[in-house]
């Protein structure tokens, strides 16, 4: 009844990153395959969507915990004083 | 002219009235059939259509139905009834007036011709969505109400002075493309961006959304800041600061939204993230962004919509919202997830779902245009939205640790309502021709390129990948009880240095010389000439009346002791009287 239960098992996040290894895989060689047709001659390097979405989420992480935590966290009554 | 359909602002004000006076069970029935009715009146709406009506010396046009409008126009109606049926097993009744006057004020801003409307009905929304937030019932719902009028309200007048000013220097309150030429344009723009979350205006919005009620919440996130992408697409396409405006929307929020414990500000966020993307689309102005915007619109208002309803199904199943209390939820709210999922996987732009077919359009026309830096920002925003909301919200709240909690899934009617705003997501997503059809502009874009696929699907797969390897890495960071000062800080502490101030510089002012001034000045001449009258009234007007009544209560008091009240003592009395009377007239007379 419940789909979900699947995650109940001890085995499923290695089943889960196996999909996503072998999803990103037929991904990245199905991108020498499509024919691109771009605006900007950058779009056309193998996997360039790709890179750039793996470096944009790492830095926007990154820069989120090192840089903006530090700079914006307060205890959750820091307004009622 | 014989009108054949009703202003759909009509019906909506009409239902709010009487949602005043209805209770129960009847109310609720009301609450589905006012949107109903609206929405099968939407589908018969005459295009190109205007009304109008000459008012107090000004033309109005209250009601002006054109392919803009009325994209708008049907996406409010519809997304009213699913509000009404999410909110149905809602027993106070007080949301449930706010929430169909807040439809009415919103269709009333989008089928506005004039100024004069516009302006009326945007301050009902103002007035009615910050009592929504009033009567949310959450710690800071209050406090947070008024900071939320306080924005608007210094929208609203912002807008009112651009309005007046524009009336002036045009003669004209017809509500058209206006761009920004002059200072009065420029109020309105600002007016609009109030509303409309511009950067560093946008703290009301994440200060407030998350402090309505689970349902409340919900009528925000669809009314508010569209009808303010509305007017701006209607009075600003091509104006090009809104691409900058539009861009740091994009980008900024999302770096907020991933260190945010609150569910429901997470996407309070991604709201403004996804707004930027309808902000910029009407700053590039060609067709292919502008449909792209009033595409983009129409599909956010119900993957947001569904977003909201599945965090406020978990927050009224669970009573928590924070990310640290929440967790392994998926054993017993299966379905609540499942149209979560679909969800977020439209606000990322999933190929096969809404954002997907309408997110792709604005990014295209800025790479068509040339806006390199724009584009890149874009991006960067399409894979960062996917982090925070694409997988966040539905992995915090029903995976991650197990928060141990066992809720009940939600009633079916707020499945209902997720499960028709997730089956829209996906029909959009599969055969957006229904939606492209209606567009302002004819459509020329072919969102299924399988460039245009692949392109999506490697940005949001290796996004993925990355959170993956973040999360099993450690590095991501914890959710943390705590909350994050946005722009806000600014104008709170700035307020409160204000107080600060006023307290301890101009009360105490007022205290030494001002008051000390109005004592000697007015207040003790005041009570000397008081005093006196006061002397003039004991010793004169009432030694007057003292006196003559003194006079009377010893006279009486003498003649009481004559009185008996015995009838033979009167009758000899009135016998001596005649005698002496008789007596007094012979002498007189000088004898008989």
């Amino acid at each position: 009844m419940n789909p979900y239960k699947f995650f109940e098992k001890p085995e499923s996040l290695k089943i889960t990153l196996i999909v996503l290894f072998s999803f990103l895989t037929v991904v990245t060689i199905l991108d020498l395959i499509v024919p691109k047709k771009a605006e900007y001659g950058f779009e056309e390097f193998p996997s360039f969507f790709s890179v750039y979405g793996f470096v944009a989420c790492v830095v926007l992480v990154l820069a989120a915990k090192y840089i903006l935590r530090p700079i914006v966290k307060r205890k959750e009554d820091y307004y009622d004083n | 002219m014989t009108i054949s359909f009703i202003p759909p602002f009509l019906i909506f004000l009409i239902g709010s009235f009487f949602a005043l006076f209805l209770r129960g069970k009847v109310l609720k029935w009301w609450i589905i059939i006012v949107p109903a009715v609206a929405l099968f009146n939407a589908f018969i709406l005459p295009k190109g259509f205007v009304y109008n009506i000459h008012f107090i010396g000004l033309d109005l046009a209250p009601v002006r139905i054109d392919q803009l409008s009325y994209v708008f126009g049907l996406i409010f109606c519809i997304i009213s009834l699913l509000n009404s049926i999410y909110a149905y097993g809602l027993d106070d009744y007080r949301h449930h007036v706010a929430a169909l006057l807040t439809e009415a004020a919103a269709l009333g801003v989008v089928f506005a011709g004039d100024y004069f409307s516009l302006f009326f009905f945007w301050e009902i929304k103002a007035l009615s969505t910050s009592y929504l937030v009033a009567i949310g019932g959450r710690e800071d719902s209050l406090k947070a109400s008024f900071r939320y009028l306080l924005m608007h309200v210094t929208g609203g007048v912002f807008l009112l002075g651009g309005i007046l000013l524009h009336f002036h220097q045009t003669g004209s309150i017809a509500f058209n493309y206006l761009g920004l030429t002059n200072l009065a344009s420029l109020l309105i723009l600002i007016g609009f961006g109030i509303n409309a979350v511009f950067p560093l205006l946008h703290t009301w919005l994440p200060d407030a959304y998350p402090q309505a009620s689970y349902a409340g919440t919900v009528v925000l996130s669809a009314f508010t800041t569209k009808s303010a992408v509305y007017t701006l697409a209607r009075a600003f396409p091509g104006t090009e600061i809104l691409i900058i405006a539009g861009v740091i929307m994009t980008a900024f929020p999302i770096f907020f939204a991933v260190i945010e414990n609150d569910m429901r500000k997470v996407l309070s966020y991604s709201l403004i993230n996804q707004v930027g993307f309808m902000v910029t689309g009407i700053g590039i102005g060609t067709e292919l962004s502008l449909n792209g915007t009033v595409a983009h619109a129409f599909a956010h208002i119900l993957y947001k919509a569904l977003l909201f309803m599945s965090m406020g199904a978990v927050l009224k199943q669970t009573g928590k919202i924070k990310a640290t209390e929440l967790g392994g939820l998926f054993r017993t709210m299966p379905w609540t997830l499942t149209f979560c999922i679909v969800g977020a996987a439209s606000i990322s732009g999933v190929p096969l779902t809404s954002g997907f077919v309408s997110k792709s359009m604005i990014v295209a026309a800025s790479a068509h245009q040339g806006l390199t830096i724009a584009w890149f920002l874009l991006l960067f925003a399409s894979a960062g939205v996917f982090h925070h909301s694409g997988i966040k919200i539905p992995f915090f709240a029903f995976f991650s640790h197990d928060s141990g909690l066992r809720p009940k899934e939600a009633p079916f009617h707020m499945l209902l309502a997720m499960g028709i705003a997730a089956f829209l997501c996906i029909a959009i997503g599969v055969y957006p021709w229904a939606l492209y059809s209606i567009l302002p502009y004819p459509v020329h874009y072919i969102p299924y390129a399988p460039n245009h696929v692949m392109e999506m699907v490697e940005l949001l797969g290796f996004s993925a990948l990355a959170f993956t390897l973040l999360m099993l890495s450690g590095i991501y960071p914890p959710e943390m009880r705590a909350i994050n000062l946005d722009f806000d800080w600014f104008y709170r502490r700035g307020l409160q240095l204000f107080m600060y101030i006023d307290r301890k510089v101009l009360v105490e002012f007022e205290d030494r010389i001002v008051n000390t001034a109005y004592e000697w000045l007015f207040l003790n001449p005041m009570m000397a000439f008081a005093k006196f009258f006061k002397g003039v009234d004991t010793y004169v007007v009432d030694g007057t009346v003292n006196g003559s009544a003194r006079s009377t209560y010893s006279v009486s008091k003498t003649l009481r002791k004559l009185q008996t009240g015995n009838l033979q003592d009167y009758m000899i009395l009135f016998v001596i009287g005649i005698l002496i009377l008789a007596c007094v007239i012979i002498l007189l007379r000088g004898g008989i």
